[in-house]
């Protein structure tokens, strides 16, 4: 299984197993929902929004390992960015996980997912988490789904 | 023993690869089964040698591709053993035969406060083109339940209680690709009967893998697809009783299914030409003959035999030997279809894990997403065997498993 440690590297089983800020966040004022239709993958987000800035944000929801992970680590790296830090920082983990070219020095725990490009099946798994934040954020109304054109 | 047995992996070409290094181990038949070889040659041969419009040409090849497209309609009346090849009409497969039903019949002849009742247990091709029906008619859905706990058994003793004479329509599928259930189907048949309402069998997962005779089960409607029984993909068939496909009115309308068009108004050709509008899947619908044929050379009942020992042995070694692994559906008397759930590894993790080890599994909902919260999951992984899999492929599977839950425990 010489791709799969690529693929579940150690920060994706971590994360997997102890997914952090998974819970709901009393504060939010947005919420956001992501589903694959074609796994069944569900999850939800909670965003609390101070202007542009996302102070806090959690999630809850079934999934993969990748999907799970993904979004445990979205938590982490969205909390205290402005909704354009976060769409630049997504923007970067997009390129990655489709082409697996690790954009900036300072993806740090994001680069675990650069292994996701291997296996193309799996990239909607890595970036159900994010869309669902950003809707949230972005105040868009429709449950992010993997299956719209721009993920 | 059969010598059609003999060196049947032979047969399929496409088994004899590595994937990821690994010989290929194929559990993925639920989904879509393999094809033999002959049955690809019936599709190769139909082009380099027969290929024309069928029903309307008078020169040889036509006349030589409507004669085989023909043939192939009697030997499905044989292989369903139906009373005479009108009772099949040929179409894109399951989900566009129950379409067909569903939209010719249904139409026709549901109002509301009728009653569409199906099972618990559909596959979403056995659900949906129902619910767009009653949309349309003001029918209603119901549902005859699933027991309690993971057997995934039709619960029979609540039969009298939904299969009231509302029920106009009860649509059922033969064998459950979630859960391996083989239903009652001639007994489902007959009390759908008793109430008046017609019976709509999805056979998607049976009639590749064993004996199927529509008269024995004094069904109404048959639904099939080519594509899970060695056939091509995009042809499949619905046996109709003649007396209904008579007095239905057309689905489609367009080229061959008219006997006098005019300007504003046409005639409507017998069954089953009324329900094939436009020029058919000629290739595959010949194809899928040949594919009937193969079946029937090593006998249904013996491809049925070898599904159940695999799936009991896979089900067995499996239950013991993969710690806390939950399994769906019986344990004995089962088609060929395992689902179960690996605690703490999701299913799509499974199956991308088993990929690389050359196993083809299927993770995820398998069409039946409201079965699968009545179970309390978001999804399983499954496998599902096939006249060429082999014992030593489930010990593939094992290995394989117990590899995943190892490196998932870290």
């Amino acid at each position: 299984m010489q791709d799969l440690t690529d693929l579940y590297q150690s920060v994706i089983l971590d994360h997997n197993r102890r997914p952090r800020n998974y819970s709901v966040l009393p504060s939010a004022n947005r919420v956001g929902s992501g589903n694959n239709p074609m796994c069944g993958d569900q999850i939800t987000v909670y965003v609390q929004l101070d202007g542009d800035r996302i102070s806090n944000v959690s999630f809850q929801g079934s999934g993969c390992a990748i999907s799970k992970a993904s979004a445990s680590l979205m938590t982490v790296n969205l909390k205290g960015k402005t909704i354009a830090e976060a769409e630049a920082i997504y923007a970067n983990l997009h390129q990655m996980v489709t082409t697996g070219k690790v954009v900036e020095d300072d993806m740090s725990d994001l680069a675990a997912l650069a292994g996701v490009h291997q296996f193309p099946a799996r990239i909607k798994c890595a970036t159900l988490g994010w869309h669902a934040a950003l809707n949230a954020a972005k105040g868009d109304a429709q449950p992010a789904t993997t299956e719209k054109p721009s993920d | 023993m059969n010598p059609a047995w003999q060196n049947l992996r032979a047969d399929f070409p496409i088994l004899n690869q590595q994937v990821n290094g690994q010989a290929l181990v194929y559990l993925d038949n639920a989904a879509t089964s393999q094809k033999p070889q002959c049955v690809i040659d019936a599709l190769v041969n139909y082009y380099q040698r027969d290929n024309a419009n069928v029903h309307r040409g008078i020169h040889t090849l036509s006349m030589r591709a409507t004669f085989a497209y023909e043939a192939a309609r009697e030997r499905s009346a044989k292989f369903l053993n139906a009373t005479e090849p009108g009772e099949i009409v040929f179409t894109a497969g399951t989900t566009d035969s129950i379409n067909l039903v569903a939209n010719a019949w249904g139409d026709k002849n549901l109002k509301a406060g009728d009653i569409i009742l199906l099972t618990e247990m559909e596959h979403h091709s056995n659900m949906v083109p129902w619910q767009l029906l009653a949309q349309r008619t003001g029918a209603k859905l119901r549902y005859l339940p699933v027991v309690a706990g993971d057997t995934g058994l039709l619960d029979l003793t609540q039969l009298a209680q939904v299969l009231t004479p509302e029920v106009k329509i009860f649509a059922f599928t033969h064998v459950s690709n979630t859960l391996g259930v083989i239903n009652p189907a001639a007994a489902l048949c007959a009390a759908a009967k008793k109430v008046g309402a017609i019976s709509v069998i999805d056979a998607a997962q049976s009639a590749g893998h064993m004996p199927i005779d529509v008269r024995a089960m004094d069904c109404d409607f048959l639904a099939v697809s080519g594509h899970k029984m060695c056939g091509p993909t995009g042809v499949g068939l619905l046996y109709g009783r003649k007396a209904l496909l008579e007095a239905m009115p057309p689905y489609r309308g367009g080229g061959s299914m008219i006997s006098n068009v005019e300007y504003f108004e046409s005639k409507w050709a017998p069954a089953p030409q009324k329900f094939e509008a436009g020029t058919p899947n000629i290739a595959d619908v010949i194809a899928l003959a040949r594919a009937m044929d193969y079946l029937d050379d090593l006998g249904r009942e013996a491809i049925a035999q070898h599904d159940e020992k695999l799936a009991a042995l896979a089900y067995a070694r499996l239950a013991s030997e993969i710690p806390g692994i939950r399994m769906l559906g019986p344990a004995h008397h089962r088609s060929g279809v395992i689902s179960f759930d690996l605690p703490g590894v999701h299913a799509h993790d499974v199956v991308t894990m088993a990929d690389q080890e050359g196993v083809a599994l299927r993770g995820g909902h398998h069409c039946n997403q409201p079965l699968m919260r009545k179970l309390g999951l978001s999804s399983t992984s499954r496998a599902s065997f096939y006249l060429y899999n082999t014992e030593a492929e489930i010990e593939r599977l094992v290995a394989t498993l117990q590899k995943i839950q190892k490196f998932f425990a870290g």
